[in-house]
């Protein structure tokens, strides 16, 4: 093991990619000050599993300044370089998560100025696109203004549960099939905010400070973008007419 | 019954709670809102399976497969942190 080239080879790094079953992609619990001292102590292990737990996460925030899955992974690489060096210097007045985040968030602002990304996340303009105003749910599923029950919903029109549900064994791998494509289908900033949210489980204020998000339209880019997917999993149910009714 | 739309739950149509739903979820309703709203959802099962489905679409993103680093990069990493913070030779 030669030191300097394992200190400089990951940003240089040919990198496969590769869908992961990450067993961790939920954030890390709470026990940061053992976290930071063990790995201060050199405990590899416990590096090794935030790096495996965190970079699925942190590839998709540099996603929302970045748009070459290359220069995502050389960010992600950089924030952890970053990480290693300044480990030390970290004095814990955030979590350690939330630190990485930063370095991680501010590299891949940096980045994403300097590649002059056509749309980046961060300057929205104030005007909705089509695909973030109007209803997430067809009217037509709705009793008219002038019905007895005015704005609810019609007999055909009620969501029927779904059985069975889209974790059972049955169904779950293609249920999960259809949600990845599906995300992939939706408009770029409703699928970074639910990716972030739902598959990766970050909070709403991480959300927003990577995206460069007011709460209110992290909050609106989520509903339509949740609401399409609950619409694309009925549509599966209807469809295979895996239902009660 | 018919007329009484002020009875507690009847005050909120469905087609306004499904685009209330995710202001629900995340705990953003004010207290009067909330309580209609599950005033609501007990009254109509429409609602309820609506809300319920959503929850489930939500659990169910939590197991897309996701990107990561390639486990070549993933090593090299983790030889960098070896390189700085080994315990018999303390990094710079």
């Amino acid at each position: 093991m030669q030191p300097d080239s394992a200190v400089s080879v990951p940003t240089e790094s040919p990198v496969v990619r590769g869908e992961a079953d990450v067993p961790a992609q939920r954030p890390a619990g709470p026990e940061d000050g053992e976290l930071v001292a063990r790995l201060r102590q050199g405990d590899e292990a416990a590096f090794a599993r935030i790096v495996t737990s965190w970079s699925p996460m942190m590839l998709r925030v540099a996603r929302g300044h970045v748009s070459t899955d290359a220069s995502c992974e050389e960010i992600v690489q950089e924030t952890w370089m970053a990480v290693i060096r300044g480990l030390d210097r970290f004095e814990g007045r955030s979590s350690l998560r939330t630190w990485v985040f930063r370095i991680l968030t501010n590299l891949a602002k940096t980045r994403g100025v300097r590649e002059a990304r056509s749309v980046p996340m961060s300057s929205m303009s104030p005007f909705a696109p089509a695909d973030e105003a109007g209803p997430t749910v067809d009217p037509d599923r709705f009793r008219p203004a002038d019905d007895r029950y005015p704005h609810n919903w019609t007999p055909v029109g009620a969501p029927v549960q779904w059985q069975p549900g889209p974790e059972q064994a049955a169904v779950a791998g293609e249920t999960r099939r259809l949600l990845g494509t599906a995300l992939q289908d939706l408009p770029e900033r409703q699928r970074a905010v639910v990716t972030l949210r739902d598959v990766h489980g970050l909070s709403s204020d991480e959300v927003c400070a990577a995206l460069d998000l007011s709460a209110a339209n992290q909050r609106v880019l989520l509903h339509r973008g949740r609401a399409r997917l609950r619409a694309v999993l009925e549509e599966y149910y209807r469809a295979t007419g895996k239902v009660t009714s | 019954m018919t007329e009484d739309t002020r009875r507690p739950g009847m005050t909120i149509s469905c087609q306004e709670v499904v685009e209330l739903v995710t202001d629900y979820l995340e705990g953003e309703l004010d207290d009067a809102t909330r309580a209609e709203l599950e005033a609501h959802l007990a009254l109509c099962p429409g609602c309820d399976t609506y809300v319920e489905q959503m929850r489930q679409t939500i659990e169910e993103l939590g197991h897309v497969p996701v990107d990561t680093l390639s486990e070549q990069a993933q090593e090299d990493l983790v030889a960098a942190f070896r390189t700085f913070h080994s315990p018999r030779s303390p990094g710079t």
